[in-house]
C-alpha cells in the first residue's frame, strides 16, 4: 500500500511546458543502442533538479543534448519559451545555459582569471579588428568582462590562484574554477556533471552546502547528474531517476528513494 | 628590483630604440638583411597566432607569402598602384585567400589540416611559374619592380628606406596581436586549443573565430611577402618553395609557441643560422662541405635542447629565477 502511493508521486506525468525546461519526448540512439528514450521532464525556475541513474543510463547524454553537441531524433527541449534545436552550441550560453563537465574541462595553459573570463565570453561583443585596434567599447566590454571575473574569483575564494595557470593546480580546487567558470555568464541554468566525483568526504559536505548556497544566492535552476546518493538527496527539490534512457521515477527526493523500480534498477545495476 | 611588467615594457624599448639606430650603424647590405628579418617576424607572428595560440598547424604559409609578394609587384610593376598602397592590398587579397582556403580546410583537424596546407605550399611555385599566368607574373623568370626611394629627400638610402617602412609595419602588426591576445578574442583562440568542445559551450563560435584566425594569419604572411618583394625588387616562384613554409614552422617554435616576442628571435634564427650552417660545414674541410643541412639540422636541435620553450620559453624562465614569480 505505501509502494504504491509512493509509485502514483513518482510517475512520470505530463510536461509542463511553462516550466524554465521542458524536456519532451526526447529519443537519441547512436546506431543501434538507444541512449535516450522519449524521456520527459521539468525543471522549475530557481528549482535544484538531481538527475540520478546507474552508469550507461543517459545522464550526460542528456547534457550533451541540452547542450546541443547531441542533436535528438525526436522530441523537443524548450528553454525559457524557446526551442533549442533552432540555436547553434555557442549560442547556448547567451540563452542563459551554462556547465561543467564531468572530467573538468577547463583551458589548462590558462590562468584561473582567464578561464573565468572565458566564461563570461558571450557577454561581450567586440571581435577581431575591435579589439586589435584596442577600439574603447572593446576595451570598456573586457574591462566589464574581468570585473565580473574578480567577483567571482573572490567568490569562490581563488584569489591567491588566480594568475596561476589551472593545469597547476589540484584536483578539488579546479572544480571550483570550473564552477566560477560556468557562473560567468549568469545562467538561469546551470548543469552540473558529477560535482563531486574525485573529491573526498569532507569536500563533498562542502559541496552540498555551495550548491544551496549558489541558488539562494543567485536564484539560478540547477540541474545536477550525481552518483553520490547522498548529496543529490540533500540539495535536490526534485529527483529524477534514468535507466537504460528511460525516465523510472520524477518526483521529491524522498518519493524517489522509496521508489521500487529506482531500488530495482540500482541492485540490478549492482549484480 | 623592477615588476615582471615593467622589465618587460623597458626590454620592449630597448629592442625598439636599438632597432631605430640599427639602420645608421650598419652597412648598407646588413641594413638590408635587418629588413629581411623584420619581414620574417611579421609572417612569424601571424603563423603563431594561428600554430601557437589556435593550435592549427600550418605548413603552407609561404603560399600566402607568395601572394603577398605577387600581390605587390603586379600591383606596383604592372598596374601602377603606388607601393604604400600595394602593401595593404595585396594583404587584403591574402585575409580572403586565407579565409577562403581556411573555411573547407578548418574542417578537416590536427593532421588533416597540416596535410591541407602542405599540399597549398607544394603547389604556389608550380601555380607561380604556369604559362597560363605567365602576362602576369611572368613564367619561371618572374617579376621586377623597381625598389621605392625615400621620400621628400629624406637623407636615407633605399635599403634605409625600406627598412624603416618593415621596422614600422613590424611594429605595428606587434601591437595589434599583443591586443588582440590580451582580449577576449585571444583567449577564445586559446581556448578553442585546449578544450574546443568546452570553448564552444561558453560562447565562442568555433567554426567563424578559427577561420578569421586563418584568414588574418594569412594577412601577416601577406605584409610580410608584399615588403620582402618591395625589398629585394624582385619575386620568382622558386624563392616560395616548401622550404620557406617550412622555415616559418622552425621559426615561430625556436621564437617560442604561443609568444610574440619570440617572433623576432625566431626571425633572427631563421634569417641567419642556415647562413651560419654553410660557413660551419665549410670549417669542417672538403668533406664537410657538402653537409650545411646536416650542421643546420644538429643547431636545431641544439637549439631545442638548451631552450624547451623557445627563446621565450628561456626569457620567462630567466626573469622567474632572477625577479621571481
Amino acid at each position: 500500500m505505501e509502494l504504491a502511493e509512493a509509485r502514483a508521486e513518482t510517475e512520470p506525468r505530463a510536461v509542463d511546458r511553462a516550466a524554465l525546461l521542458a524536456v519532451d519526448g526526447v529519443t537519441l540512439r547512436f546506431g543501434g543502442v538507444t541512449a535516450l528514450q522519449d524521456v520527459s521532464f521539468a525543471v522549475q525556475a530557481g528549482a535544484i533538479c538531481g538527475l540520478i541513474g546507474p552508469n550507461g543510463a543517459g545522464k550526460t547524454t542528456l547534457f550533451n543534448c541540452i547542450s546541443r553537441l547531441y542533436d535528438p531524433h525526436a522530441g523537443t527541449i524548450v528553454f525559457d519559451g524557446r526551442r533549442l534545436a533552432r540555436f547553434a552550441r555557442h549560442e547556448i550560453a547567451a540563452l542563459g545555459i551554462a556547465r561543467t563537465f564531468q572530467n573538468v574541462a577547463l583551458f589548462a595553459t590558462m590562468t584561473t582569471r582567464d578561464n573565468v573570463r572565458v566564461g563570461a565570453h558571450a557577454l561581450a561583443r567586440g571581435g577581431f579588428l575591435a579589439n586589435a585596434l584596442a577600439l574603447p567599447f572593446a576595451a570598456r566590454e573586457e574591462r566589464r568582462l574581468t570585473e565580473r571575473a574578480e567577483a567571482l574569483i573572490e567568490e569562490f575564494r581563488l584569489g591567491r590562484v588566480a594568475d596561476r595557470p589551472v593545469g597547476e593546480l589540484p584536483f578539488a580546487l579546479r572544480k571550483r574554477v570550473e564552477l566560477a567558470r560556468a557562473l560567468a555568464i549568469e545562467p538561469k541554468l546551470l548543469l552540473l556533471d558529477e560535482p563531486a566525483a574525485g573529491l573526498n568526504h569532507e569536500e563533498v559536505d562542502g559541496l552540498a552546502d555551495e550548491i544551496r548556497a549558489i541558488r539562494e544566492r543567485r536564484g539560478v535552476a540547477i540541474l545536477l547528474v550525481e552518483h553520490h546518493m547522498n548529496l543529490v538527496m540533500r540539495v535536490s527539490d526534485q529527483v529524477v531517476a534514468l535507466e537504460f534512457g528511460r525516465v523510472i521515477a520524477d518526483g521529491p527526493p524522498e518519493a524517489v528513494r522509496t521508489d521500487p523500480e529506482v531500488a530495482r534498477a540500482y541492485l540490478g545495476s549492482a549484480r | 628590483m623592477p615588476g615582471p611588467r615593467l622589465t618587460r615594457a623597458i626590454a620592449t624599448l630597448a629592442v625598439f630604440a636599438l632597432a631605430v639606430a640599427f639602420p645608421f650603424l650598419a652597412s648598407g647590405y646588413h641594413v638590408y638583411q635587418g629588413a629581411q628579418v623584420l619581414v620574417l617576424a611579421i609572417a612569424l607572428l601571424g603563423l603563431n597566432l594561428l600554430t601557437g595560440f589556435n593550435g592549427q598547424i600550418s605548413l603552407g604559409h609561404g603560399a600566402f607569402f607568395a601572394i603577398g609578394g605577387y600581390g605587390a609587384a603586379i600591383l606596383t610593376a604592372k598596374l601602377g598602384v603606388p607601393y604604400l598602397l600595394a602593401v595593404p592590398l595585396a594583404s587584403l587579397v591574402c585575409f580572403a585567400a586565407g579565409f577562403l582556403f581556411g573555411f573547407p580546410a578548418l574542417r578537416f583537424g590536427g593532421l588533416y589540416l597540416a596535410l591541407a596546407t602542405f599540399a597549398l605550399a607544394v603547389a604556389a611555385p608550380q601555380i607561380l611559374a604556369w604559362k597560363g599566368f605567365d602576362a602576369w607574373t611572368g613564367g619561371s623568370s618572374g617579376v621586377s619592380l623597381v625598389k621605392p626611394h625615400a621620400p621628400f629627400a629624406l637623407p636615407l638610402t633605399t635599403d634605409q628606406w625600406l627598412y624603416f617602412i618593415c621596422l614600422v609595419s613590424a611594429a605595428l602588426l606587434y601591437v595589434a596581436a599583443r591586443n588582440l591576445v590580451a582580449s577576449r578574442i585571444g583567449r577564445a583562440l586559446i581556448a578553442l586549443r585546449d578544450q574546443p568542445i568546452a570553448a564552444e559551450t561558453m560562447g565562442v563560435n568555433a567554426a567563424l573565430t578559427k577561420t578569421i584566425c586563418f584568414g588574418i594569419s594569412a594577412l601577416y604572411a601577406g605584409v610580410a611577402g608584399a615588403l620582402s618583394a618591395l625589398a629585394v625588387g624582385f619575386v620568382s616562384p622558386e624563392s616560395f618553395g616548401l622550404a620557406l613554409s617550412l622555415s616559418f614552422l622552425v621559426g615561430i617554435v625556436v621564437g617560442g609557441l604561443a609568444s610574440l616576442g619570440g617572433a623576432l628571435f625566431g626571425a633572427l634564427f631563421i634569417e641567419f643560422v642556415p647562413s651560419l650552417a654553410d660557413q660551419m660545414s665549410g670549417n669542417f674541410g672538403e668533406g664537410a662541405k657538402a653537409l650545411p643541412g646536416a650542421v643546420y639540422g644538429v643547431l636545431l636541435i641544439v637549439a631545442m635542447a638548451v631552450m624547451p620553450g623557445g627563446a621565450a620559453g628561456a626569457v620567462r624562465a630567466i626573469m622567474r629565477r632572477t625577479v621571481g614569480s
